[in-house]
């Protein structure tokens, strides 16, 4: 009789214990070489355990099916002009920011995982790894399929790659996923794949998706579909990384815990902007950063930490201060934002009536006391046509790279959170004691960060003058600025009529 | 600690003194007036007299805020690099002590913001 088909299962354990070997020409060490020298030592490959167990033929007819149906959708969205369903145009500020600050991130993690796709010597690892790294991908490309409809109407959507290079405050981003990417691989996925995707994409994902559905953003909520089954995989390939490295030897234990405590901070200040996008850009808010920061961090975080206490693993240093910061994050990033807006590539503008009545609600203790009046302010300034952009440019933290506009929230929040330090001669300011430490423990990375204002005041961004940086970030003249006012709030007008234009005003 | 790398490590501090055309880094932040969100940033020639920080780029940039007008400079309380201090207006940023990097904080007695706000 004949062999049948070989089950799932076994074909999975062909592919992942069966297609490697020990080599003897070249030393395993030789053909390996980035494994080791971080320290993590791993006795036995042969335990890692993959809970998809997914095959490349299954991988593929799953990523078939889910491209088939998102392009179809796609089509449909731009042969109905689905963009007229949104609920606000101001709605794309959000969007904007998305396709320059995250799409190239998802870029990043691909070169990331095609590498350790490579290096690492386990074969279950390599193949879940890289999946992974043609999962993100194609992120990064449904990512610009999908928002390449909105390209064709509204400014500022034009040049995310480009940008992502050049632009203040995409080198948050930037420098979040460069970090990872010049680590070792095992600091590599702890950063990536447990504190980015497996404790805090919730944070990016749901919330934002859930906030595109509210404001009528059918392709977006497509795109999010299409990736969410990947992320459960890759959340689950976080999870196994951690526990494998810890099962493996106790030596590994002091150096996860401190790639957990770094990249938790590191991951978590490069969601301040997802927290500005979800109170402020979106037009209908499903939920509050701070609310999401209580189910998915402080609840779904605490649990996943629980568990793992077992290994030995602690919560993430200055989590605390995380949860108390929740009050404060978004006010303070789209206050920076709405006095520098001259100078970024999504429009600006100030929150309704409506929208602080439901920030007030929302945030209780914090923004009636603290960020209500500099919005009353600036209306009443942009009222009386006195409201200018501000003049100079802020200081910056070096490590998180964000301006240095989060305050002491647990002692006296108007009071700007300052930190230095000295290394070689120079001084190094920072945001926060977590970036702060981070710095401290490898200064000789840090002090190499691109910083945007210096590299302005170097001559290294096209000219000293604000239309000569922002020349050389190709942002236009259409592409900045306050939404009212906008070449995309006139189009939306146009469309929308004149009921739009009363209700704005 | 340092940092752990397979192969050595590039020595590149990108933002060197030498590396601002004569210039130094200066960061100033006032106190109590968060509508400027952060201190604020400047590239300035260390023979800079303090005078002239105060007079033309301190005000190019905080003149927008209503109090500036009102600022009794004899009052002000200055603070340099985490030290209380008495900048002497006339001396330039270098007989000041201030330094590449160095953030200059000044809280102004009186004048607490918008309405008192500390905006």
């Amino acid at each position: 009789m004949t062999a049948k088909r070989l089950n799932l299962r076994k074909r999975y354990e062909l592919l992942t214990r069966g297609m490697g070997w020990e080599t003897t020409h070249q030393k395993m060490d030789d053909v390996f070489p980035y494994d080791t020298f971080e320290g993590i030592k791993i006795t036995d490959w042969d335990k890692w355990e993959d809970p998809f167990r997914l095959t490349m033929d299954a991988y593929w007819k799953f990523q078939a099916e889910k491209e088939r149906k998102l392009y179809a959708v796609i089509d449909s969205f731009a042969q109905n002009n689905g963009q007229t369903n949104l609920a606000d145009a101001s709605y794309l500020s959000a969007i904007k920011l998305f396709i320059t600050g995250v799409t190239p991130i998802e870029y990043a993690a691909h070169r990331g995982f095609a590498h350790l796709g490579r290096h690492f010597r386990g074969d279950g690892a390599r193949i879940a790894c890289q999946m992974q790294a043609i999962d993100e991908l194609r992120h990064q490309q449904t990512q610009v399929h999908t928002i390449s409809h909105y390209n064709k109407h509204f400014d500022g959507l034009h040049d995310p790659f480009h940008q992502f290079d050049r632009v203040w405050y995409l080198s948050v981003p930037k420098a979040f996923s460069e970090d990872a990417l010049s680590a070792g691989p095992f600091e590599f996925i702890t950063s990536i794949s447990f504190a980015f995707e497996y404790v805090l994409t919730n944070l990016l994902f749901v919330p934002f998706m859930s906030g595109a559905a509210y404001n009528g953003d059918m392709a977006t909520v497509t795109f999010g579909f299409s990736a969410q089954s990947d992320e459960s995989r890759h959340m689950t390939l976080g999870l196994e990384i951690i526990k494998f490295m810890l099962e493996q030897h106790e030596d590994n234990l002091p150096i996860v815990q401190r790639w957990m405590d770094k990249h938790f901070w590191r991951a978590y200040r490069l969601l301040a902007l997802v927290a500005t996008m979800q109170d402020y850009m979106l037009t209908n808010s499903p939920m509050s950063w701070k609310e999401a920061w209580e189910v998915y961090f402080v609840e779904n975080g605490g649990a996943l930490f629980e568990d793992l206490s077992r290994y030995g693993l602690r919560m993430p240093k200055y989590h605390e201060l995380a949860t108390a910061e929740a009050d404060h994050i978004s006010h303070q990033v789209w206050s920076v934002f709405c006095s520098l807006g001259n100078a970024t590539g999504f429009h600006t503008f100030l929150p309704t009536e409506e929208k602080m009545a439901w920030l007030s609600e929302k945030y209780p203790d914090t923004f009636d006391k603290y960020y209500r009046p500099r919005f009353e302010y600036w209306h009443q300034q942009q009222k009386d046509g006195t409201f200018e952009f501000q003049k100079g440019l802020p200081q910056l933290c070096q490590v998180c790279q964000i301006p240095m506009v989060f305050t002491e929230v647990q002692t006296d929040p108007m009071q700007i959170s300052y930190r230095v330090t000295e290394h070689g001669g120079d001084k190094y300011h920072f945001c926060s004691d977590g970036c702060k430490d981070i710095f401290e423990h490898e200064p000789e990375k840090y002090v190499q960060a691109w910083l945007p204002v210096h590299q302005i005041f170097q001559g290294n961004c096209g000219g000293e003058t604000l239309p000569e940086v922002l020349e050389w970030y190709k942002f236009t003249a259409e592409d900045s600025g306050n939404y009212i006012g906008s070449r995309d709030h006139a189009r939306w007008q146009e469309w929308k009529g004149a009921d739009v234009a009363v209700k704005q005003a | 600690m340092a940092v752990i790398a397979k192969d050595g490590y590039i020595d590149l501090v990108r933002d060197r003194v030498e590396n601002f055309n004569g210039n130094q880094l200066v960061h100033v932040g006032w106190d109590d007036h968060l509508l400027f969100s952060a201190a604020q940033a400047f590239p300035l020639p260390p023979e800079m007299p303090f005078q002239v920080l105060v007079s033309e780029v301190m005000t190019s940039v905080f003149n927008d805020h209503p109090d500036f007008a009102n600022i009794d400079w004899s009052t002000v309380k200055w603070v340099l690099d985490g030290e209380s201090f008495v900048p002497d207006m006339d001396k330039s940023l270098k007989d000041n002590g201030v330094g590449h990097k160095s953030l200059i904080r000044f809280k102004t007695p009186g004048l607490m913001g918008i309405n008192g706000t500390r905006l």
